[in-house]
């Protein structure tokens, strides 16, 4: 289990090759900061041999051998400066291109990945109309299978950025950018967008969870369900109160009359580990603070402030969380 | 010199009287208007006639709410019906005030979206809150020029990129 998000603890291949070239640049960086240090400080310290200190005002005329040796030594510093940049923009830019490469022909899985303000749209494409799961802010990828996200925008730029993954894909609007994901081992990441992308863009993340095949296919089976029928009355009182007032505008429930497509899917809301696209845990706590004053949480978001008594409010809860 | 000054106090005054960029952020939820009050269907009042109250819309005049109305405008699927403006399976918004069959001030549009009308015009009431309703009246009324110029044309906060 990796709760925070490291560039510097990788979970994939493409993450690795970024952390290597991340302390290849920190060594040799760090190097040249302590010899360059260390010579000025030298050269401040040391003492003069026994020469008077020349008055300013006279031009300062150096012997010729004195001039040569300066010479040869700024040269050569030189030098050694551009073969070192040249270097480090060689492997930048190899890693770069290690990076972005498809890791297989045929992805085991292709994840379009819509970014709105301020959260994420997750489908999972397939063929097979009946197997085209719709979720948000949470993506469950099978461990060690090379999955294929085809991101893009609905309103201004995001980046997608599970740093223990891999790098940055801006997700821009009208066109489809592509990145590789292959989790090496179970976990769950959790990634951010990376692009300022207005008022509410730090509290745009999202969760990757890479599990064992087997369960990502139980998870899957369970998301291509729709939300079952409420039994017993209390849930379908809530059930009710979401399909009368302002939820059903912008929400969906498959499964229900609710078809609203501007706003993340609920479908298996119980299901998912966050709310509000990572900014609080899912709990029945916070899920009530946030139905009741959403722009006290995220000052700015789209989520309409809808006046709910208390007798309407709980039975929502308890529906929302009963979508498992 | 002292003209500087006084030019320079004259501004910031000025920019303290500027309400076209507030922005409420955290609108109260709590009804503000009965509906039936918005726009008074009758002349005829119980204890004396008096002057029909004028429900003036009110974003009127303020740039972030009639962009956000925009913005419900497209999510609300208005254009669904209205289109753009220019109407289609439902009227245009686009056009001259005395057009209106039900009225063109902010509490006749409020009715309007809230109530429904005969012919196709679905009740937005208790599905759409309050404060949006009067955004998107804001919009529909800059739609033909009716808001305060100074205040559209509106900047696009969220950029709804068309698939």
């Amino acid at each position: 289990m990796t709760p925070f998000q490291s560039a510097l603890d990788p979970g994939a291949r493409q993450a690795a090759s970024i952390a290597w070239l991340w302390w290849g640049f920190l060594a040799l960086l760090a190097t040249i900061f302590v010899v360059v240090i260390a010579t000025a400080l030298w050269t401040l310290t040391r003492r003069h041999r026994g020469i008077n200190q020349e008055p300013l005002e006279r031009v300062h005329s150096p012997s010729t051998a004195t001039e040569a040796s300066l010479t040869r030594w700024v040269g050569g510093a030189t030098i050694v400066t551009v073969v070192l940049i040249f270097g480090l923009i060689v492997s930048s830019v190899l890693t770069g291109k290690a990076i972005s490469k498809p890791v297989s022909k045929q992805p085991a899985l292709t994840i379009e990945l819509v970014g709105n303000q301020w959260w994420w749209y997750v489908r999972y494409l397939d063929r097979d109309p009946t197997q085209v799961v719709v979720t948000a802010n949470e993506i469950h990828i099978p461990v060690g299978r090379p999955v294929l996200i085809r991101g893009t925008s609905h309103d201004v730029i995001h980046s997608f950025w599970v740093p223990n993954l891999n790098g940055k894909r801006d997700l821009i609007p009208s066109r489809v950018g592509e990145e590789w994901i292959e989790a090496e081992k179970p976990g769950r990441y959790r990634g951010q967008c990376a692009e300022f992308c207005g008022l509410q863009h730090a509290h745009m993340a999202l969760w990757v969870i890479a599990e064992p095949n087997a369960d990502f296919e139980k998870w899957k089976q369970a998301q291509l369900q729709p939300a079952p029928e409420p039994t017993d009355p209390h849930l379908a009182r809530g059930q009710q109160v979401f399909l009368s007032n302002g939820c059903v505008m912008c929400h969906s429930i498959q499964g229900t009359p609710a078809f609203g497509q501007v706003a993340p899917d609920l479908t298996h809301f119980g299901s998912r580990m966050t709310i509000a696209a990572g900014t609080l845990p899912n709990s029945r706590g916070n899920l009530g603070g946030w139905i009741s004053d959403p722009q006290s949480i995220k000052p700015g978001n789209h989520m309409a402030t809808i006046a709910l008594p208390a007798e309407d409010l709980q039975p929502l809860i308890d529906y929302l969380e009963s979508l498992k | 010199m002292q003209r500087r000054i006084a030019a320079a106090a004259v501004c910031l005054a000025a920019l303290t009287a500027c309400q076209r960029e507030t922005r409420d952020l955290r609108p109260s939820p709590t009804r503000t208007v009965i509906y039936g009050d918005a726009a008074r269907e009758s002349e005829i009042q119980p204890g004396g006639a008096h002057t029909q109250p004028i429900v003036g819309g009110p974003h009127e005049g303020n740039a972030y709410e009639i962009s956000e109305g925009g913005r419900l405008y497209g999510w609300y699927n208005c254009a669904g019906c209205h289109f753009h403006g220019g109407g289609g399976i439902g009227p245009p918004l686009m056009k001259k005030e005395n057009e209106w069959v039900y009225g063109a001030q902010p509490a006749n549009i409020f009715d309007t979206i809230i109530k429904g009308r005969p012919n196709g015009m679905p009740a937005w009431g208790g599905k759409i809150p309050e404060y949006q309703v009067w955004q998107i009246v804001a919009y529909v009324r800059s739609l033909s020029g009716l808001e305060p110029q100074n205040a559209t044309p509106r900047r696009e906060d969220s950029m709804e990129a068309k698939k």
